[in-house]
């Protein structure tokens, strides 16, 4: 019933606006339609100027309201480089924002119809489009300049004594691996994977894979002023490695691997101090579009010193001795043990 | 589902209209001239009805959308009504939800923008005002308009669907778009986008080489390619746009086809979905994205840049003056065309592409901020010292230029692949484009719609309804989208239906509730316009001034209602371009009138 008015009351609103405008055409001509139309560009003249005061107001109230929501200081290395260039931008392009914004609106208040003027005839001035082309290339070449030198540096190799994790997404969760004692992640294969025994297909012929530690359902434990390797994955479609703190993000696809490297500056309690804010986690969020579950595709990640680190990782078994309880490697030798349930791979 | 809306005043002139000599077909039926009609007028009209209407179902699904994020959790019986188990409870479910956010894409891109826009104006003014009859071919321009009707009868039957539509975004990407298995809209729902968006395809290559065929032979006597207006080269450059890179994205739609289908492994390799491991291997599936976004950029520019050239002519028009740097505007439009082609990966920044080819792309990406300044500072050149005459277009106009600004120079974050790491797939993309290519497109085609409406219908609109109309599109597009872009700094990825399980993107529910009202209202005013529209086509003022801007260009030579054929007796010759306006004291020189002895040069 309520929809019912809600409709109604449009309805007639509509009518009601249409009968005025018609009205006004017809007063228009009875007035006659020169001056009528002088005077609507008046109106019209009018507005334009207002429309760019009330919207160079409404830019400033916006920021006002808006900026302290926005994610606080960076969290990371690059994450500075990013923010950096990102005030650069805004700078250059806030200038000519406000330049060409107010000289638009203002020349067309400025040069509205009147009988007193004519217009002027002006088809072109070389010199003129020669200073407008060369400017922006020179504004463009800087910024061109100042991005390509930190996209090198963000996306160039990882440091020699990075810290690697794997993460692999999937719908509509994420998993985690750490590589273990050996620094070398597994070799997998997709075939292998066993919901409820191998998540990732590791191979466990591999013995690089015996010390693997998978993760999942608990946060990315990750070493502050540390430098990680997340070296990326997706099981069915492409997902994406959000890290907003951090500033980083990078697509999960199925079949190619991908990876991102960047140095936490901060720990998760340093952040919960420094924002008053106890709840405060990382998050990781899935940026590309991957099904119903997209908008609840989270992770969360812990940046921690190094001893509170190594507890943590220490309390963790790897996935290989959880699926061969009676495979001891400190027992006996690793080369020499074949597991008895190995599944067939190739590879 | 247009063609009953298609009867129009011009039955009671028709047949007062003398044909060209060359045309044999005098009597007309119902059916020749109104369905399968070869005019290109008609075939215009069709296009741009059909585009009105699937603008209001775009617009509409976003209005839906928008009620979801404004109030996540909140039930809504009458979608219930409406949409059954989509919309269980009056809750809109997250397939739903993607499924309204995909074909909100879709539609508004290539149903409205592209087809709606160019399809329109290409038809009505290229033949118009380059001097020609009609098309080069104007049987292949009918066919074209009835491919894009069929693409639009597979696209809206794929939403009555027990599945639903597709849903993994107007881009599709697979192995999303490719897997059963991995979302109710990539079962029958894609099949259907991907033979719509085949037929829209192939309407779209009809069309192209049909516009490209007449500008490029069918200008009359006089009209030098350097005397077009540039109305008709932004349409050639686009129609040649089009015709190179569509083919790109058959190719890209056909072998996802086959993906889907037949079982080949171009897009899928390495799968394990929802527990069930597939058999393919060695597919890549940024392949998909390479080909998508070899037309999907391009595409931006078919849909911005008929909107570029509609807005320099009504400017000029309407500020009694010559456009400024008609040459300089040609060069940009020409380098907007070709750098189009060479940043697509601009869009894969972080899908793993190499550094060294994603700083060769920000390069090209920036470069194209240079053609884009020169056209924004002619544009300011050209209203300096003008007669400024606001009717509704030159709104439009201006309000294309404002937004034009500033979706633009938001690109220049999103080119530049460092900051583009941060900002890549968040509410500032959307903001963006939608300012940009959206909205400002959307401007375009008003104000091409309000400027030629007189010429299409021999009618003139209600104009306070057009003012009024204009006040409350341009200002909600403001309250829209620029806000929108913090809550892009703030890292909230798109496509997201509901923040509130998440602690960084948690703090914006005001800000998203006063979107969506401002979306309804905005919404609501777009219906008025088309009431305007339909009601001024049977019942608006009738034009008495065969020339009523007082335009220099040919299309206002022809009789208010022009038949088929368009001049009654012999094509005009032109003897000059089409922006002697303000020269040696007289307001207009249309580009019939010969070159007088004492003229100056300019």
């Amino acid at each position: 019933m309520q929809t019912f008015f809600i409709v109604l009351i449009l309805a007639l609103g509509f009518i009601i606006t249409f009968q005025i405008a018609k009205a006004s055409e017809y007063v228009g001509i009875m007035r006659g339609e020169e001056k009528s139309k002088k005077q609507t560009n008046k109106i019209n003249a009018f507005l334009l100027l207002a429309f760019l005061i009330l919207g160079m107001i409404g830019v400033y109230y916006c920021n006002e309201r808006l900026k302290g929501k926005i994610l606080g200081a960076p969290a990371s290395n690059h994450g500075v480089h990013i923010d950096t260039m990102l005030y650069i931008t805004l700078a250059i392009t806030g200038v000519v924002f406000f330049i060409t914004q107010i000289t638009l609106f203002w020349f067309s208040f400025k040069y509205q119809q009147s009988d007193n003027r004519k217009a002027y005839y002006y088809p072109h001035n070389n010199k003129l489009e020669l200073i407008w082309t060369v400017i922006p290339a020179i504004a463009l070449t800087v910024l061109v300049g100042f991005g390509i030198y930190y996209w090198f540096k963000i996306t160039g190799e990882a440091p020699k004594d990075a810290m690697v994790v794997e993460v692999t997404g999937s719908q509509f969760k994420w998993e985690f691996r750490y590589p273990g004692k050996d620094k070398i992640l597994g070799k997998k294969y997709y075939k292998n994977i066993d919901e409820a025994n191998n998540q990732l297909g590791q191979l466990w012929d591999d013995p690089a894979n015996r010390d693997d530690i998978y993760v999942s359902g608990e946060p990315m434990h990750l070493v502050v002023n540390r430098p990680v390797k997340l070296v990326i994955g997706a099981k069915d479609v492409i997902h994406d490695v959000g890290l907003p703190h951090f500033r980083m993000k990078m697509d999960a696809v199925p079949g190619t691997p991908t990876s991102m490297w960047f140095t936490p500056t901060k720990t998760t309690k340093q952040v919960r101090e420094e924002t008053d804010n106890p709840a405060f986690m990382f998050e990781i969020s899935c940026d590309q579009m991957c099904g119903k579950g997209h908008t609840n595709m989270r992770g969360e990640i812990i940046v921690e010193n190094q001893e509170e680190y190594d507890v943590w990782i220490l309390s963790k078994k790897p996935k290989y001795l959880s699926v061969f309880p009676d495979k001891n490697p400190v027992a006996q030798p690793a080369d020499t043990t074949k597991p008895a349930a190995s599944p067939v791979a190739k590879n | 589902m247009s063609e009953a809306t298609h009867i129009h005043p011009e039955v009671a002139v028709s047949h007062d209209v003398h044909h060209g000599g060359d045309h044999g077909h005098h009597h007309q039926s119902f059916i020749t001239k109104y369905v399968f009609s070869t005019d290109h007028k008609m075939i215009g009209k069709q296009f741009l009805i059909t585009g009105i209407i699937w603008a209001i179902v775009g617009g509409l699904f976003s209005v839906l959308f928008r009620l979801q994020l404004g109030y996540p959790g909140q039930t809504f019986p009458i979608l219930e009504t409406f949409f059954g188990h989509y919309a269980e409870g009056g809750i809109i479910k997250p397939e739903f939800y993607y499924s309204l956010v995909t074909m909100h894409g879709t539609i508004l891109v290539f149903f409205v923008l592209t087809a709606g826009l160019s399809g329109t104006f290409a038809n009505l003014l290229i033949p118009l005002q380059v001097g020609a009859r009609d098309m080069a071919s104007p049987f292949i321009n009918m066919l074209s308009y009835w491919f894009f009707f069929m693409a639009s009868i597979v696209m809206l039957s794929s939403m009555f669907t027990q599945t639903g539509p597709a849903s993994g975004g107007w881009t599709m990407y697979p192995p999303l778009s490719a897997l059963r298995q991995a979302s109710d809209g990539s079962k029958i729902g894609a099949d259907l986008w991907l033979i719509s968006m085949a037929l829209f395809i192939v309407s779209s290559l009809m069309g192209g080489l049909n516009y490209i065929s007449t500008i490029l032979n069918m200008r009359t006597k006089g009209m030098s390619m350097t005397r077009l207006p540039l109305t008709i080269w932004a349409l050639f450059f686009t129609a040649i746009l089009g015709v190179l890179s569509f083919p790109v994205l058959l190719s890209g739609a056909i072998l996802l086809l086959f993906d889907r289908n037949i079982g080949t492994s171009f897009y899928l390799s390495d799968i394990v979905v929802n527990g069930q491991v597939l058999p393919n291997e060695g597919g890549s599936a940024i392949l998909y994205q390479h080909l998508f976004w070899f037309l999907g950029h391009p595409e931006v520019y078919i849909i911005l840049l008929p909107a570029m050239g509609m807005v320099s002519e009504i400017l000029s028009v309407n500020s009694r003056k010559p456009i400024f740097g008609y040459m300089a505007m040609l060069g940009s439009l020409f380098a907007i065309a070709i750098l189009a082609f060479l940043v697509w990966a601009h869009h894969m920044f972080v899908t793993g592409l190499n550094p060294f080819l994603g700083s060769v792309f920000v390069l090209l990406t920036l470069l194209i901020a240079v053609p884009s300044a020169i056209k924004v500072f002619n544009w300011l050149t050209t209203l300096w010292r003008g007669n400024i005459r606001f009717t509704p277009a030159t709104l439009f106009a201006i309000g294309f230029v404002s937004l034009f600004i500033s979706g633009g120079l938001t690109g220049i974050f999103l080119g530049n692949s460092t900051i583009d790491i941060h900002l890549h797939d968040t509410m500032f993309v959307v903001a963006h484009f939608h300012i940009v290519m959206g909205v400002a497109s959307m401007f375009g085609m008003f104000a091409g719609i309000y400027h030629w409406f007189p010429k299409m219908y021999g009618r003139y609109v209600n104009s306070t309804l057009g003012y009024l109309h204009f006040w409350i599109t341009i200002t909600g597009a403001y309250l829209i989208f620029w806000p929108m872009h913090y809550q892009g700094f703030a890292g909230i990825p798109r496509r997201y239906l509901d923040k509130s399980s998440w602690l960084s993107f948690n703090g914006f529910h005001d800000l998203d509730k006063m979107i969506t009202i401002v979306s309804i209202v905005v919404f609501a005013a777009q219906l008025m316009f088309v009431f305007n529209f339909f009601y001024s086509i049977f019942k608006g003022r009738k034009v008495t001034n065969p020339n009523p801007w007082g335009a220099n260009t040919l299309e206002w030579s022809t009789p208010i209602n022009p038949g088929h054929g368009n001049w009654v007796g012999e094509i005009p010759e032109v003897h000059r371009w089409a922006y002697d306006y303000a020269k040696d004291g007289r307001e207009f020189i249309p580009q019939t009138e010969p070159i007088g002895a004492s003229e100056s040069k300019h």
